[in-house]
């Protein structure tokens, strides 16, 4: 089973190896990780996903809250949280498959963001179901590269994770 | 670590002095930190990375003491912290010089041993360039450290200093390493010493939840065989007080862990001893049989309680830790409390009622009573046990026993009769080497306590290059050496579980050892029987000096 961790960390180098060393050394796996600066500079935060059972999901909650840089964490539902990936994939695209393309990009709310006579590139954001399904439309085509970023998550409403008081 | 890129005393004090216009040099004020935290003690080897720091040590009250290995001088401040309780100090250079603190870093961090440890580094400019002696230390210790620091700005110097010693000392205390590079330790800063500190991500709790309280109470009235297990936690947090008391009046019989010896005297009739592998039955029945297990600052260890699912299923699970980490983590905890061991004792016995288990405590004793202790003597040898037993009876009530790895740390668990003084060893990480410098570093912290340490012969051979380092300080540690002329706890598991097929484990073209302590001006004495115990024992405690006391031990004597 999946679980998705929200981290928010000191923003100082080493913490990022820190974070990601426990999980190796304790035997956890990581599905992603993602991580970048809060509203507040001296603050980053990292999604993690990892995958395990409850007992898992437990020692690493409980282990990274050891980490003196961790200030605060939280295991997200899955119900009560917005998830979104980031995936720019490039594929092969003649004249003749462009429109083809571009109607499969409207359609899954995407963007091209690049184009050539022979490539094109799809830029899209979305959760990781949606990403699964646009990758299986253009995949036809000819997919030359994948580039994806980690998953990032937020709760809905007016949940928040923040260090303000 | 030294080499010879060290440069002269007044081409850089006395400049830095002149130009200072009221700023001082980070190495200046990392002996003010030091200081102003109250050590009084560092133990250390120098080297050109670490150099402006030791340039200024010259200047300053804190006594220096040169260790022959870095390693030792890990174990020696972990013997000092662990003899005052207070955060204790080691310093090494870059490189090859940090890296041999390692083991005595992960040997602290698995006792939970507040130990600071300062490092130099190359300087910044070179910093990732594989310079000379440079080694990612911060990196490297990263999976056996509380936490550590990298000093790259030098005004944060003082800031760092305070957290580290407030890591280290608080919540589940560890070792902490600050690594601080050439150039930033000759830089000039504005220096003040933080009287407080507050880390936003780090505040340990130490109360106990009241709630939990209530229901540990609830929980002991309706036990029919209770049982305590007490841990190192116990020692650390000083609450042996505490725990006696609160076993005293509920009248629940205790257990210990390896590092929870000492927490208990010997002698309590509701104390049964050592439980685990290498524990006795009578403390191990107790853990299948009771009802309810109240493990206090203790982390179920696979070597304490082997198969805690069994345990889990026969008997209801009350945890105490101040980590919450390892509340669970082995063992499900009906009752989960995090928090301060003595703390939360305080809290329950201001709740307990006396309580009588006279019926539970009789089944132990029936298990106790029916151990046969091996008193057998040896031709030729000593009977290590009895040794043991006649050494604690001979040690004053306040000694500090040190016991190293091995065959000799279970004949000293189980046999040292402990009365009011400490039981040091390395139980988490079993670290070969570490009695010697430990025992120094306990000796040097409290130098009119008596402190003993014990080990093997091949242990012994780890560390003996510290017999200098308490000839040249002065500080009398005991030593008693079981030499049996091989690894004998390997050789026993080779017996054991490998049908005699011994492998690696005979030290042929060992020294004599009584020989070789004189080589150190060490007064020595090697004893064949029991009967010469007693008054080489009284010679080694009558000693004004160190004393090795070698004990000819028989090759197949087996550890309980």
């Amino acid at each position: 089973m999946k679980h998705t961790i929200s981290i928010l960390v000191e923003n100082h180098p080493g913490v990022l190896s820190r974070v990601s060393g426990l999980f190796s050394r304790r035997g956890f796996n990581i599905d992603s990780l993602a991580v970048g600066i809060t509203d507040d500079p001296t603050v980053s935060r990292i999604t993690i996903v990892v995958n395990g059972n409850e007992y898992t999901v437990e020692q690493v909650e409980k282990q990274l809250n050891k980490l003196i840089d961790v200030i605060k964490l939280k295991t997200l539902e899955s119900a009560s949280a917005i998830s979104r990936e980031l995936i720019l994939v490039k594929i092969s695209a003649n004249a003749s498959e462009r429109a083809d393309i571009m109607s499969i990009t409207k359609l899954m709310g995407a963007k091209i963001c690049d184009i050539t006579r022979n490539t094109m590139m799809i830029e899209f954001s979305d959760t990781t179901e949606n990403i699964e399904t646009m990758l299986e439309l253009v995949r036809p085509y000819g997919i030359i590269e994948v580039v994806r970023t980690g998953t990032i998550a937020a709760q809905k409403g007016n949940d928040s994770i923040t260090t303000k008081k | 670590m030294n080499n010879n890129t060290t440069e002269s005393k007044s081409n850089t004090k006395n400049e830095a002095k002149k130009s200072s216009g009221g700023k001082i040099s980070v190495a200046q004020a990392m002996i003010k930190c030091l200081e102003a935290e109250n050590i009084t003690t560092i133990f250390g080897y120098p080297g050109a990375a670490i150099c402006p720091f030791y340039d200024y040590l010259t200047d300053s009250k804190i006594k220096h003491i040169l260790v022959r290995h870095e390693q030792s001088a890990g174990h020696a401040a972990s013997g000092f912290a662990r003899a005052t309780g207070k955060p204790a100090v080691c310093v090494a250079t870059s490189g090859p010089g940090a890296t041999n603190l390692i083991t005595s870093l992960a040997t602290a961090y698995m006792d939970s041993i507040p130990v600071v440890a300062i490092t130099g580094q190359v300087s910044t400019e070179i910093l990732g360039s594989d310079a000379f002696q440079e080694a990612d230390i911060t990196g490297a210790v990263e999976p056996f450290i509380k936490h550590s620091f990298l000093v790259k700005e030098p005004k944060d110097i003082a800031k760092i200093f305070k957290m580290a010693f407030y890591i280290a000392g608080s919540g589940r205390p560890g070792p902490v390493l600050i690594d601080v590079p050439f150039d930033v330790q000759k830089a000039m800063i504005n220096f003040e010493y933080p009287q407080d500190i507050d880390i936003r991500s780090y505040k340990p709790s130490t109360k106990g939840h009241p709630m939990q309280i209530k229901r540990i109470i609830s929980a002991i009235a309706e036990a029919k065989k209770p049982l305590i297990c007490t841990g190192g936690g116990v020692i650390l947090c000083n609450a042996k007080r505490e725990l006696r008391e609160f076993a005293r009046i509920t009248n629940i019989p205790v257990v210990s862990t390896m590092m929870g010896i000492g927490t208990m005297p010997s002698d309590s009739p509701l104390y049964y001893g050592m439980i685990g592998m290498h524990g006795n039955k009578a403390a191990n029945t107790a853990v299948k049989e009771c009802d309810l297990l109240i493990i206090v600052g203790a982390r179920v260890a696979d070597r304490a309680i082997p198969s805690p699912k069994a345990v889990e299923k026969t008997a209801k699970i009350i945890h105490i830790d101040i980590d919450p980490a390892e509340i669970g983590k082995n063992m499900q905890a009906d009752i989960p409390v995090v928090g301060d061991a003595k703390i939360i004792l305080t809290q329950l016995l201001e709740k307990v009622e006396t309580g009588d288990h006279s019926e539970w405590i009789k089944s132990i004793n029936d298990v106790k009573a029916s151990i046969k202790p091996d008193t057998e003597a040896r031709e030729g040898t000593v009977n290590p046990k009895e040794f043991i037993k006649l050494l604690s009876n001979a040690m004053p009530d306040n000694s500090i026993v040190v016991a190293d790895v091995g065959q000799n740390q279970i004949w000293s668990a189980n046999n040292y009769q402990i009365k009011n003084g400490k039981f040091m060893t390395t139980g988490g990480m079993g670290t070969m080497g570490y009695s010697l410098a430990a025992a120094m570093g306990a000796k040097a912290a409290l130098p009119d306590t008596p402190v003993v340490a014990i080990c093997g012969d091949g242990s012994f051979q780890m560390q003996f290059m510290e017999l200098a380092t308490m000839v040249g300080n002065g500080i009398p540690v005991k030593m008693v050496v079981m030499v049996n002329n091989r690894l004998g706890m390997v050789h026993e598991l080779q017996k054991n579980l490998y049908k005699s097929n011994y492998s690696g484990v005979f030290l042929d073209g060992s020294p004599d050892f009584s020989v070789l302590a004189s080589a150190y001006s060490i007064p020595a004495r090697r004893i064949t029987s029991l009967s010469q115990a007693k008054s080489a024992i009284d010679e080694m405690i009558a000693s004004e000096t160190a004393f090795l006391l070698e004990c000819i031990v028989d090759s197949d004597e087996s550890s309980l």
